[in-house]
């Protein structure tokens, strides 16, 4: 059975980012496009961060989920522009990273000046409490900061806006 | 610092990657990063110095960083558009790192007794680096002329604007602009450079091509 972008996008679904599992390449903006020629399938994709260590590993997956699926070749294209920004990470995909127990990235706001600029509080993942604090910019990954809620005095990830 | 040095290393892979494609001889971002001796680095001096105490170490980031992010900014508008591309992804992680090193600064600056002396003492000793950030050539005239790079010394007042409205709230002050270390981007380094290339070369030194 030739591969549709349909059965494409199906295979995908089931490659995971291996530092967040809760959410797929897809749900991540990580696959950009996704090209069917004859029997090759060409799968656009972009970095979420320059030295991004998962990015290896996430492409030998998209290539083995879709060898399973049926696809014989598979080439993997990795495009910089427009550079990812957490803002494509959907409604649907933002809840399950509040059930992973993972704060959801706030609006990136790329225009807006950074230099100690005060945030929206982050809500607490697990109690949605916005009494929390800011424990390390980043986390246990670069993608990530790490905060403590003062309310149920849990620490957390937050997945940072880019 | 790992995660800075994570997006810094993953930059560097792209920028040098788009390098070793434009110079058309073959050589691969590893190459380049791994085969080059001290004499072909065209890094700032600033960036090869010994990491001193954590103050050091965070007021360099600081200074490194908002003059990166302003020329990932102005690289980001250049002709070649994968470099723009780059330039664009880049300036994000650059302005999380502004920021990082922005909030330590404050908080050393106007931290202890202790903690602003060692502010105070690093912003005086790192100063004379800074102004090599902004010393173009002929070469990169040339190309910022046919918009293919970025005339380095247009950056300097929106670095010098970032620069004072931090040092106000970490009570540090300003340096006066005196005599200004270079060499660097002409390929004349300190005694630093090449101590750390034989760090981080050694594993392509001695096992040439090898890959994991």
């Amino acid at each position: 059975m030739p591969a549709t972008r349909a059965s494409v996008y199906t295979a995908l679904d089931s490659v995971k980012d291996p530092e967040i599992p809760t959410l797929s390449v897809v749900e991540l903006g990580i696959v950009r496009d996704v090209e069917i020629e004859g029997d090759a399938v060409t799968v656009v994709i972009t970095p979420t961060y320059s030295g991004c260590p998962a990015m290896r590993v996430i492409e030998d997956d998209i290539t083995a989920a879709l060898n399973a699926s049926g696809v014989a070749e598979v080439r993997i294209k990795t495009v910089y522009s427009p550079a990812w920004t957490t803002d494509w990470i959907g409604q649907a995909a933002r809840e399950k990273l509040i059930e992973a127990g993972i704060a959801p990235p706030q609006h990136s706001g790329a225009h807006h000046p950074v230099q100690l600029k005060r945030r929206e509080p982050v809500l607490c993942p697990f109690c949605g409490s916005p009494n929390t604090s800011l424990r390390s910019a980043f986390g246990s990954t670069g993608c990530k900061a790490l905060h403590f809620c003062n309310a149920c005095t849990q620490p957390f990830d937050e997945f940072k806006s880019i | 610092m790992t995660n800075i040095a994570l997006d810094l290393v993953g930059q560097a892979t792209l920028v040098l990657k788009r390098a070793g494609e434009v110079e058309g001889t073959g050589r691969s971002e590893d190459a380049l990063a791994f085969l080059r001796d001290a004499r072909e680095y065209r890094n700032a001096l600033m960036l090869e110095l010994p990491n001193g105490d954590f103050g050091f170490t965070m007021i360099r980031q600081y200074l490194f960083s908002v003059f990166a992010m302003h020329q990932w900014d102005a690289l980001s508008r250049v002709g070649d558009a994968d470099l723009a591309g780059i330039a664009a992804k880049a300036l994000k992680e650059s302005r999380y790192h502004v920021r990082h090193a922005g909030e330590w600064v404050v908080r050393l600056g106007d931290g202890t007794d202790e903690s602003h002396a060692r502010a105070q003492d690093a912003l005086d000793s790192l100063w004379p680096y800074t102004g090599e950030l902004f010393m173009s050539d002929s070469v990169e005239q040339a190309l910022a002329a046919d918009g293919l790079a970025v005339d380095c010394s247009t950056l300097k007042a929106a670095w010098d604007a970032d620069v004072n409205e931090l040092l106000a709230p970490a009570t540090l002050r300003r340096p006066a602009d005196a005599y200004m270390q270079r060499g660097g981007r002409s390929g004349l380094h300190t005694e630093h450079l090449g101590h750390m290339l034989a760090e981080m070369q050694v594993l392509q030194r001695t096992h040439p091509r090898a890959e994991w």
